[in-house]
Formats: C-alpha cells, sequence, structure tokens
C-alpha cells in the first residue's frame, strides 16, 4: 500500500512540486472531473427526494424539505422560515397556498393560521438520503421483472457468444482448409456494416421465426460477433500447434483438444470477449426495442425509457433505476479487468 | 515391442518435395537415430511414422500391418516433442494422465501408471507443479514421462535436447539411453547433432534434402561412409578434405597428387584401381584423428603445412593448419600436449589406410576400396 501511495503521489520536482507538476495534476483533475462528475452527480440526485430534485439552485447533497406532523391534519406538513412583519423569524408549517398567499400554521399553536406571502418564506431543509427511491422501485413497475430480463439476456448471450465466437476462431486458426482465407475475410469484413444497415432485414428474419416478443429474439442475432471471432483467433494463433499435436498423440477427440486444451488456454481473451459482450448486451437498446414490444419483456433500459414516456416523470425513480443500471457494467469491469492482468502475466508459456 | 517398416515414402508440399522414396526399418526394440542438416525432411518423416502428417505416396507398415491410414491415436505410438508440449494449464499429473483418460483407463490404473513413471523419472515431488514452476531438465523428464505411461509401441522423438543447455544435454542423453535398455522398446530419434546420434543409436540413417544418405550402425557410418556428405557430417571435428589428382594406377591402389601443398605431395591409397581412370579429379577425406605429426620432413605419405592456430585441451588438442597454396585448411587432433605454436610449419604424417576417397561427380559417392585392403 505504501508503494501505491508513493506511485500516485510521484512527482517530477524533488523538494517542490515542478510546473509539470502542476500541469499534469491539474489535467488529471479536470479529467477526473469530466469523467466522474456526472456519475457521482446522478448517484447524489438519485437519493434526493422528489421536491429535492426540482429545488433551485440544484445542492450536490440529497436535502429534503423538513416536514412536520401538526394535530387536525391528516398529512405532515412542509416547515418555511418565515420572516414576520414586525421583523421576527418564526418556523412555520403550510397548509394551503393560493396563488401568492400561503396559509401557514404555527405547529406550536394548530389553531392559529398566518396568511403570509410567499416572498417572505424558505424552505427548512435538512440532508435527508431517500432510500425509498430505491426501497420502493422493486415494488413499481415490475422492476425485478426487468432486472432478471436484462440479466438473462446479457448471461445467456454472453455465454453463448463465447462458445460460438471460440469455435469459429478455432477452426479458423487451427485448421487448414481451402477457403479459410476467405472465410475469414468475410467474417471481418461485416465489421464495416453498420448495425442500422441491417436492422430491418435482422427483424424480417426474427419475425418470420416467431422470435418476436421473445427474449431469444434479442440473443440470437447478437451472439455471432465478428470482433469476438477476430480477437480469439488472433489468440489462438499464439498457441503453438505442437500441443494440439501432442494432444492428438494422447487420443484427444478434435472437440476435447478444444474443449481441454485451445478453450483453458484461450481464457485471458474469453475474459475480454465476455467483459465486452456484458457490456455490449447490457447497454444494448435499439435492438431490444425493436424485438420487445411487450412490457413484462422489457430489460432495463427499455423500462427506463418507457418510465421516461409516461404523462409525469418520476424523475427519483428513474435516476435510482440509471445508478442500479449502471452497478452490474461497472463491477463486471472492475473485477475481470483484473482477471485479464493476471491472465495474460501467467500465460507467458515457455 | 514393435518393428516399423517405410517403403517409398514420398511427401510433397504444393510442389516442394520434401521427402523422396524414403525406405527405413526399425527391428523390435531398436533405437534408430534419423540425422542430418536442418531441413532435410527429418521431422516431417517423423510426423509421417507418428500419423500427425500424411504422406503423399508410399506404405507405412507397423507390426506388419499398413498402417497409412490409421490416425495418430490409434497408432499406439508416443512422441516427445522438441518444445516438450506440455499443456500449461495442468500440472504435471494431469499433463501424465490426459492420455490415459482420453482412452478411458481405470482411474487406479492412472494412477498406478504415472505413479511408477515418476518414480522412475524422479518427478514424484513435482507431480502437483505446473510446466511452467520446472526446469528444462525436468519439463523434459515429464514429457517423456507423458509418453511411457501410454506403453507405446514405438517411441518418437523430435531433437528432445536441442532446447538443454550443454551439460544437461549429456545427462539426458545418459537417462534416454538408460530407459531404452530398460524398457526395450524401439525408439525413433529425430536430431541434427551427429554426436548424440553416435551414442544413443543402434542404427543410424543419414537424411540429406530429403533423401537417404546412409543408413547403418555409427561405426559403420564413421569406418565407411559411402559419400563425402555422410563423411562430412558424422565425425567431430569434420573429416577433412583434400583434392587431389589420381596420377598413377597399379595393384597395390591408387597413387594420388594432392593439391595445394609446398613441395608436391604424393600418397598412395588402398583403392579399387578400376575405379578412376588416370587424371580423374578426385577428393581425398582424412579424418583429424588419424593425421599424426610426424618428425621430420620427407618421409613418405607426409605433407608440410603451416599451423594457424592451436588449441589444447589438456588430455587432447587440435591443430589447424593452413595449405601453402590453397585455400582450404586441415584440422589436426594430437593427444597429449605439444610445444608447437602458431606460424610454426609441422610434417602431417596422412596415413593411407585411414584415407577415403570421393569420386567428384554428382553424388560424390566413396571410391570401392581395394578388395581384401579393408
Amino acid at each position: 500500500m505504501p508503494d501505491a501511495l508513493r506511485f500516485l503521489t510521484r512527482t517530477s520536482g524533488r523538494a517542490r512540486l515542478d510546473w509539470t507538476d502542476w500541469l499534469s495534476y491539474a489535467y488529471l483533475f479536470v479529467g477526473l472531473f469530466l469523467m466522474f462528475g456526472p456519475v457521482l452527480w446522478i448517484v447524489m440526485s438519485s437519493f434526493k427526494t422528489q421536491s429535492g430534485l426540482t429545488d433551485f439552485p440544484p445542492s450536490f447533497l440529497p436535502y429534503g424539505q423538513k416536514s412536520v406532523q401538526v394535530a387536525g391534519n391528516e398529512a405532515r406538513l412542509p416547515l418555511y422560515r418565515v420572516k414576520m412583519p414586525d421583523g421576527s423569524t418564526r418556523e412555520l408549517a403550510e397548509l394551503r397556498r393560493i396563488g401568492l398567499t400561503a396559509t401557514m400554521i404555527d405547529p406550536a399553536k394548530p389553531g392559529e393560521e398566518i396568511p403570509v406571502n410567499i416572498k417572505d418564506r424558505e424552505k427548512t431543509s435538512e440532508l435527508r438520503v431517500a432510500t425509498e427511491n430505491y426501497t420502493e422501485l422493486f415494488g413499481k413497475l415490475s422492476f425485478g421483472r426487468y432486472l432478471w430480463n436484462s440479466v438473462f439476456i446479457t448471461v445467456v448471450a454472453t455465454l453463448i457468444t463465447l462458445l460460438f465466437n471460440s469455435m469459429a476462431a478455432f477452426a479458423l486458426s487451427k485448421y487448414r482448409f481451402r477457403g479459410q482465407k476467405t472465410v475469414f475475410l468475410l467474417i471481418i469484413a461485416t465489421l464495416m456494416i453498420p448495425p442500422t444497415i441491417i436492422l430491418v432485414p435482422n427483424f424480417l428474419v426474427i419475425s418470420n421465426l416467431g422470435l418476436l416478443n421473445s427474449l431469444w429474439g434479442v440473443i440470437w442475432p447478437a451472439v455471432a460477433t465478428p470482433t469476438g471471432v477476430f480477437l480469439l483467433r488472433q489468440y489462438m494463433l499464439t498457441i503453438p500447434d505442437e500441443l494440439l499435436d501432442a494432444a492428438r498423440m494422447d487420443h484427444a477427440s478434435e472437440w476435447q483438444i478444444y474443449w481441454r486444451i485451445v478453450l483453458p488456454l484461450t481464457a485471458p481473451a474469453l475474459a475480454v470477449l465476455a467483459i465486452f459482450s456484458v457490456m455490449w448486451r447490457w447497454n444494448d437498446f435499439l435492438w431490444p426495442l425493436i424485438v420487445l414490444s411487450r412490457s413484462e419483456l422489457f430489460t432495463l433500459q427499455l423500462a427506463l425509457n418507457a418510465f421516461q414516456g409516461e404523462l409525469q416523470t418520476e424523475w427519483n425513480y428513474l435516476l435510482a433505476m440509471t445508478v442500479i443500471t449502471i452497478i452490474p457494467v461497472t463491477l463486471v469491469f472492475a473485477f475481470l479487468q483484473k482477471h485479464i492482468t493476471t491472465g495474460i502475466a501467467s500465460s507467458g508459456v515457455k | 515391442m514393435s518393428t516399423l517398416q517405410l517403403k517409398h515414402i514420398d511427401k510433397r508440399f504444393g510442389d516442394t518435395v520434401v521427402l523422396r522414396d524414403i525406405d527405413l526399418e526399425a527391428a523390435e526394440g531398436e533405437f534408430v537415430a534419423l540425422v542430418g542438416p536442418s531441413g532435410c525432411g527429418k521431422s516431417t518423416l517423423l510426423r509421417i511414422i507418428s500419423g500427425l502428417e500424411p504422406t503423399t505416396a508410399g506404405e507405412i507398415i507397423l507390426d506388419g500391418k499398413r498402417v497409412n491410414d490409421v490416425s495418430a491415436a490409434e497408432r499406439g505410438l508416443a512422441m516427445v516433442f522438441q518444445s516438450y508440449a506440455l499443456y500449461p494449464h495442468m500440472t504435471v499429473y494431469q499433463n501424465m494422465a490426459f492420455g490415459l483418460e482420453n482412452t478411458g483407463t481405470p482411474k487406479a490404473e492412472i494412477e498406478r501408471k504415472i505413479g511408477d513413471a515418476a518414480r522412475m523419472l524422479q518427478l514424484d515431488v513435482l507431480l502437483q507443479r505446473r510446466p511452467t514452476q520446472l526446469s528444462g531438465g525436468q519439463r523434459q523428464r515429464v514429457a517423456i514421462g507423458r509418453a511411457i505411461v501410454r506403453n507405446p509401441k514405438l517411441f518418437l522423438f523430435d531433437e528432445p535436447l536441442s532446447n538443454l543447455d550443454a551439460e544437461l544435454r549429456v545427462q539426458m542423453r545418459a537417462e534416454i539411453i538408460a530407459l531404452h535398455q530398460r524398457l526395450k522398446t524401439g525408439m525413433i530419434y529425430v536430431t541434427h547433432d551427429q554426436v548424440e546420434a553416435m551414442t544413443m543409436a543402434d542404427k543410424i540413417v543419414v537424411l540429406r534434402a530429403g533423401q537417404v544418405e546412409q543408413t547403418g550402425t555409427p561405426l559403420e557410418l564413421y569406418n565407411s561412409p559411402q559419400n563425402r556428405f555422410v563423411a562430412g557430417f558424422i565425425g567431430s571435428p569434420r573429416m577433412n578434405f583434400i583434392e587431389a589428382v589420381v596420377t598413377a594406377r597399379d595393384g597395390r591402389g591408387l597413387t594420388l597428387a594432392l593439391a595445394g601443398f609446398e613441395p608436391q605431395a604424393t600418397i598412395n591409397v588402398a583403392v579399387d584401381p578400376a575405379a578412376a581412370a588416370h587424371g580423374t579429379a578426385v577428393m581425398l577425406g582424412v579424418r583429424p584423428e588419424h593425421l599424426e605429426v610426424a618428425e621430420g620432413a620427407g618421409a613418405p605419405d607426409t605433407v608440410t603445412v603451416q599451423i594457424a592456430q592451436v588449441e589444447q585441451l589438456g588430455g587432447h588438442g587440435f591443430i589447424h593448419c593452413t595449405l601453402p597454396t590453397s585455400k582450404r585448411s586441415l584440422v589436426v587432433q594430437f593427444q597429449g600436449q605439444i610445444a608447437s605454436r602458431a606460424g610454426a610449419t609441422v610434417t602431417l604424417r596422412i596415413p593411407p589406410a585411414a584415407c577415403h576417397v570421393f569420386s567428384t561427380a554428382a553424388g560424390e559417392p566413396a571410391l570401392p576400396p581395394l578388395h581384401g585392403a579393408g
């Protein structure tokens, strides 16, 4: 840990900070602010109450208006700090408001109603973390259902992607056959076709296969990725052919060679592809939007969109949902990234 | 315990001819070394025997049965690769068990076989390690162990010692010889190092450019090489070659005038006089260990040369000599130690009995010795 700290606080100047240090730190902090600022803002905002979100000027920390229970009223009443005509300041609860005049009440003396011009008062705020944004979310809008749909599509599509792409890469890297180069070039060439171009043909295929409004309709078109095939093929080319020959002498079938020799040795590249695939599938919006039109099949991304599209947007829930949507990708990246570096480091065979 | 026979093996990659009409026979339990310079096709030949590479033409006969169309796994051979080809993600134990698991061997038997092999190769304490945690010699032993547990009909070695340092190579050489004596299983051993072939093999097959140059026991190849290539390839340091012209023929053999010496040197060799006409250019070959440092000049069969360099190794040594009027050089091996220094002249005796004479015709075949002269 001291090593890491020393590395992070390393400077170019020996005793004092050099101007290059100032410059690089300034650059790094600007970068940090630009990248991390919006994410942090979303996370903080997701803990704000509905009214806290609409406050102006906006606050960084989640403040909420204080409220109080006053005898004779069922709902809790919001508290205001009111400047009285005599110059004193009192804390009053708002009973109702008509136009520019609010009828206020002193929580201590519930009988007395005080008319107050709304210019003379300001909200009494307190730091309040609105965890109900999250807890209530699970009851609302069958959030659990969307989460499951997203997880199912991501996990299943990633597994199938890894399997199919590695099989294609194995054949293209380890077998010599007529047309091998052509097949490889055809696969790579599809990288040049923008997904929007094949949106309609894909839709027609899925529609005719009867996969519309099915999670599999989202999964199947996504599992064969040229990027994945290319990535894995290039990695498999580095596995020495002698290993495969040795396995053949060891009575291994071609399937066993793939499954027990090539696949384990490709683990670092598979981890990279897994990260990509998880991010692609989890963040995918356009294709699921086209295939899935029944709301119980929505993924989180679609639900976020639908949620916003209603007459009134409940921003506090929307933000909480956004945060939940970001978390898995962040976790996957954080953990598998470590796996990649160790994987590449330990694969230095020979 | 198996016999192997190759009949007229041809191998082409596209238009490139890699092997041409190879015939080879390995008797039961025989240690056969395939030796030749790099690119001569010896590894390809081994891969053809193993079944990893198909032949273009010819027959592979194992135990009397044609196995051309039998897959590598079904031939029942085991191969040790140059890079060892150990599975990096498996432990030593798993590496050795992989082949047995694939044939459906019961667990208890796998354990017993690996235990035996590990004891034999001193791998007992390494069984749970991974190949990356082993030294070169240990990896080599694991590769051999993986071959042993399969109980193969034949062992195939593809330059197994070329990745080891000199000391370890000598040690592993001894271990493989000991292994061969204990298992009595036939071995086909590919190497480019003629010393390995000479010390280990019962039979050596010398290959050049996809063709067999000569087959025989190590001493046959050493004593009577059939052509100049084999003569130059077998033996260390290399045989000396001197250009010569036939100046006389009689019942005792040929008289040759050697090129490049001052004064002119001639030598009588016991070669069948019918083999070369008067005035024919030939190549005289004599091994460094057969040249002798002579006392005085002028004696028959002697030449005078200048010393370019002396290598003293204590027990024996080498003199590198330059010929006065030729760019060829001679290497002489001497026993013990000598006082001569670079720059001095020395008289060498060329014993006629140790001479080999090669034609300069295509293939440079050896001229037959005079009948009865040996």
